[in-house]
């Protein structure tokens, strides 16, 4: 197990930490807490043959939030002088009706982490930037020696590595240390007029190390030039309601937009998502058990704790077609009295704690992909996907496909071009008629945006067979 | 009562700490740099069924160093003003410049180039709110939609926001600009329930002034917002066929900021837009004339000059459906051959990029009443949803709602249902620009038409 980190990271005392609390959490404040992070980005980017660019970052700062009944006050600062969380103190308890009276708060213990679900030294995740350009030069010459007709690589490697203490009002204080890296390339392939893009990336939780492991840069620059390729000779899609059949992996977009925001509490508690009050009830079919599960070693969407401090967990969300629960933080687990999930995230210090996905998937099924790929007379196979939406309200969202190909008479043909797929969250899943036996994670590309704040996510999915769903093409 | 925060260093403070840094940066073998010091504070509040949901305050700063050691460069950003914060930034800025290739074209623009004024583009308000005043501008923004319609049954809330910030951008070329601006928001997001169904339609509406002054009243917001999400009842699918559409004001603004990405150099000279050499060549309709203006007095994206540090001005983008110019930086345009466009836009942490200042679609005189009128049957989209936009290829995939239009009229609202088309082909097809031109952001569109798209639905 990782040792703790220490408040005086920040240069901050527990005392102060202690005394911050007690400001904050006067007699109509049910809980505050204090989040201190610091976080270094780096990144390196190429193109056109040539690493041109290096950029870091480095910030650190404090939240500071109270919650009384529904309402939330909060302040931050990038200061973190004894007055700087005073001011931010005051700030956050002034959403509390009576400002005077101040309840005691227990003394905070250090918690030493449970769990590590990514032991990285910061020594393997931290190389020298000379590493990083080799790997980025590697995957320029493996893209190009794909095909000729790739005529521009653009790749990018970005680290984070965020250190945070969480201080809270119901005594804990706990730490984690969150590596967390990704790797990017989109290839440009021309054919006389027709250019084509093809894109491919992944990362999660890891060392530098896993980035070389089998030459992984190198399949995911094949990747990208492969799709840029294929959509060379890809013919426009159809439009129209259709079968359409979804590969394992990333197309587990699907689960993110159709369902996972639908069923984060803070909207459930509003009566705002069109999930409002199924709970107990039939929202998928029976081959359908779906989990949010942030417990999965090395994974982009993994945390050893929330941004609240509790450990994160695995959470059915729909088992054997029932809808079974919702995704819960401390205030929305508290006001609607359900489980406390681990849920709780938040960008950073500057963001308010939402309710949050972490990496959501259906389970795995029976049926053979080939199979399922067979029983299509006509429709549609879609691969890989760019990203989606969805109105939570009314219940309908997009995603939209970036390699798909047709179905004809149980085969996969042509390869088509882009096309957003739309439908209606609580009814699609009632539409899956069959699930493979091949549930598959995906590469750890994931970022998932609500209320303008961006955290890293991610999905899964077996192959599917979505009875019918609206493709939007341009063809008849 | 909260008190106002006051950022204790002085602008001439940091114009020192700029005039250090840069010191520093060559110091440690730099042979070009710049700095770009960011501060501002922020205060949002958000009022849901009528109490306080949540209250933010709060200040930031931030300072952005970009160093050249001959043609290789980096960026790097922090928020710690400390002095051994800030050299072991310059010392890490040398020592990723060192580790990067060189590049022929990289570099500061030339120091003849530099914006020789700096007029006051009156982007600044020094009102300041206490909190009660923005609270009751958020509570009535959204008792308003409650009161407009009894199927008005529940909020996502209402958030009123005020922030002012300034920016410092400094070069080793001896530059040194300032600025501040401001920003004063209300946005309210009213729930509509249809009691027969129970199908719930949100919709949201909000402006935002640089001058507090000029917000109109909270009252009119929550009206509109409510009015917009009452009309979406009863939404349904539509069968998938080819027909006009026309784009609202807000949706017609997405399609010119497409147009906006795809004139812009660093799509361009990487060969990922949908425009390449096109310059001079019709590629739009021709009654579309956009201008992108750096400006314009107290628009959105009026700065006096831009993220390197040239002066901003009115470039015409699009004349008659003729592509005029790109939107450039020193960096796409020499990689382009052409000079910059004053379009540098520079976040702290970052190197330039390119980014519009108030780009817009002059309007026409056909209203947006007479543009529905003249339809038989078609589609008008008050939403696009998703991200199925290929800038490389221009195909164009979105998820909309809207209202169908029969018989010149709309007839009922729809929703689940998709439009595509190509846009290379969708900006040719704009058969009809709006008269209603309204600036709500840095993108401005009046009502616009194309002749015809794919819907699909059922």
């Amino acid at each position: 197990m990782p040792e703790p980190v220490q408040l005086t990271t920040f240069g901050v005392t527990e005392l102060e930490a202690q005394h911050a609390l007690d400001r904050v959490k006067v007699r109509d404040v049910e809980y505050a807490d204090l989040y201190f992070e610091s976080r270094t980005s780096e990144s390196v980017s190429m193109e056109e043959g040539i690493v041109k660019r290096a950029a870091k970052s480095v910030s650190q700062g404090v939240g500071v939030r109270a919650t009384a009944g529904e309402k939330t006050g909060f302040a931050y600062s990038d200061e973190l002088t004894k007055r700087d969380l005073e001011i931010a103190a005051d700030t956050a308890r002034y959403i509390a009706n009576s400002p005077k009276g101040n309840s005691s708060v227990p003394v905070p213990t250090q918690r030493r982490p449970t769990r590590d679900l990514y032991p990285i030294e910061r020594a393997k995740a931290e190389v020298a930037t000379a590493e990083r350009v080799a790997l980025l030069n590697e995957i320029d010459a493996e893209a190009r020696r794909y095909d000729p007709r790739i005529k521009n690589v653009m790749a990018s490697f970005n680290t984070e590595y965020k250190v945070v203490v969480v201080a809270t009002s119901d005594g804990t204080l706990v730490s984690d240390i969150q590596p967390l890296s990704r790797l990017q390339i989109t290839c440009i392939a021309e054919d006389q007029d027709n250019r084509q893009v093809g894109s491919f990336g992944g990362g999660g939780r890891v060392a530098f190390t896993y980035y070389r492991e089998d030459n992984r840069h190198l399949s995911y620059a094949r990747e990208a030039a492969r799709e840029a390729i294929l959509n060379l000779s890809a013919v426009d899609a159809p439009a129209g309601v259709m079968p359409v059949v979804l590969a394992g992996g990333w197309p587990g977009i699907l689960l993110h937009e159709a369902i996972g925001h639908g069923l984060e509490a803070d909207f459930n508690r509003k009566k705002t998502s069109a999930f409002s009050s199924l709970i107990g009830k039939r929202v998928a079919s029976d081959v359908c058990t779906i989990v949010d599960d942030g417990t999965l070693p090395f994974r982009r969407g993994s945390l050893n704790m929330d941004d609240e401090g509790t450990p994160t967990g695995c959470t059915t969300l729909i088992e054997k077609g029932i809808l079974r629960g919702y995704i819960t933080d401390k205030l929305n687990a508290r006001l609607m009295g359900i489980p406390l999930t681990g849920n709780g995230r938040r960008e950073n210090y500057q963001s308010v704690v939402l309710p949050r996905m972490t990496n959501t998937f259906m389970l795995a099924g029976e049926s053979d992909p080939q199979d399922i790929i067979r029983s299509v007379k006509k429709g549609l196979y879609a691969v890989s996907f760019g990203g989606g939406q969805v109105d939570i309200t009314n219940g309908k969202f997009v995603f939209s496909a970036s390699e798909a190909y047709l179905i004809e008479d149980g085969q996969i043909t042509k390869p088509v071009k882009g096309a957003t797929l739309i439908g209606n969250g609580p009814e699609i899943l009632t539409k899956v008629s069959m699930v493979g036996h091949d549930l598959k994670l995906d590469n750890g590309i994931g970022t998932c945006g609500k209320d303008g704040q961006s955290v890293p996510v991610g999905v899964g999915l077996p192959t599917i067979k979505v009875d019918e769903i609206t493709v939007g093409g341009t063809q008849r | 009562m909260l008190e106002k925060m006051t950022i204790p260093t002085s602008p001439n403070g940091y114009a020192q700490l700029a005039a250090d840094v840069l010191a520093r940066a060559k110091a440690c073998g730099a042979t070009e740099a710049d700095i770009v010091v960011a501060d501002g504070e922020t205060f949002s509040v958000q009022v849901r069924v009528g109490s306080v949901d949540r209250l933010t305050k709060a200040r930031e700063k931030r300072l952005g160093l970009r160093v050249f050691i001959g043609k290789r460069s980096a960026t790097t950003s922090t928020s710690d003003f400390s002095r051994a914060s800030l050299d072991r930034l310059v010392a890490d800025t040398c020592t990723l410049a060192g580790a990067v290739v060189e590049d022929t074209v990289s570099g500061l623009p030339d120091a003849a180039q530099m914006a020789s004024e700096q007029p006051d583009l009156d982007l600044y308000d020094e009102t300041v709110l206490d909190t009660d005043t923005q609270i009751d501008w958020a509570k009535r923004g959204e008792a308003a939609a409650f009161a407009t319609d009894s199927r008005v049954t529940n909020s996502e809330g209402a958030e009123f926001d005020s922030s002012s910030g300034r920016v410092v951008l400094a070069n080793s070329h001896g530059f040194m600009g300032a600025y501040k601006s401001s920003n004063f928001s209300l946005s309210v997001s009213p729930i509509a329930v249809d009691s027969a169904t129970g199908a719930m339609q949100r919709d949201a509406w909000y402006q935002v002034q640089r001058k507090f002054a000029r917000l109109a009243s909270a009252e009119s917001i929550g009206q509109e917002a409510a009015r917009r999400a009452i009309r979406r009842l009863g939404a349904r699918k539509v069968a998938t066929k080819r027909v006009p559409v026309v784009f609202d004001q807000e949706t017609a603004g997405s399609l010119l900021a497409n147009l906006c990405s795809a004139v812009s150099g660093y799509g361009l000279y990487k060969r990922a837009s949908f425009l390449l050499d096109q310059l001079g060549q019709t590629i739009a309709s021709d009654l579309m004339t956009i201008y992108d203006d750096g400006r314009m007095v107290g628009g959105f994206g009026s700065r006096p000059f831009d993220g390197e540090g040239l002066a901003t001005r009115k470039n015409t983008i699009v004349e008659r459906g003729v592509l005029k110019s790109y939107l450039l930086d020193t960096y796409s345009g020499k990689k382009l051959g052409l000079p910059s466009t004053g379009n540098a836009s520079r976040s702290v942490g970052e190197s330039p990029s390119v980014g519009p200042t108030n780009f817009y679609l002059v309007p026409g005189v056909k209203s947006q009443q007479e543009i529905i009128g003249s339809i038989q049957e078609g589609l008008f989209v008050t939403e696009l949803i998703g991200f199925g936009i290929n800038m490389v290829t221009g195909d164009y995939s979105r998820g909309a709602c809207g209202f169908w239009i029969e018989n010149g009229e709309l007839a009922y609202p729809v929703e689940e249902i998709t439009i595509a088309g190509n846009l290379k082909q969708m900006l040719k097809d704009i058969d009809v620009v709006g008269s209603d031109l309204v600036f709500r952001g840095r993108i401005a569109s009046p009502t616009v038409k194309i002749c015809e798209m794919m819907v699909a639905g059922n």
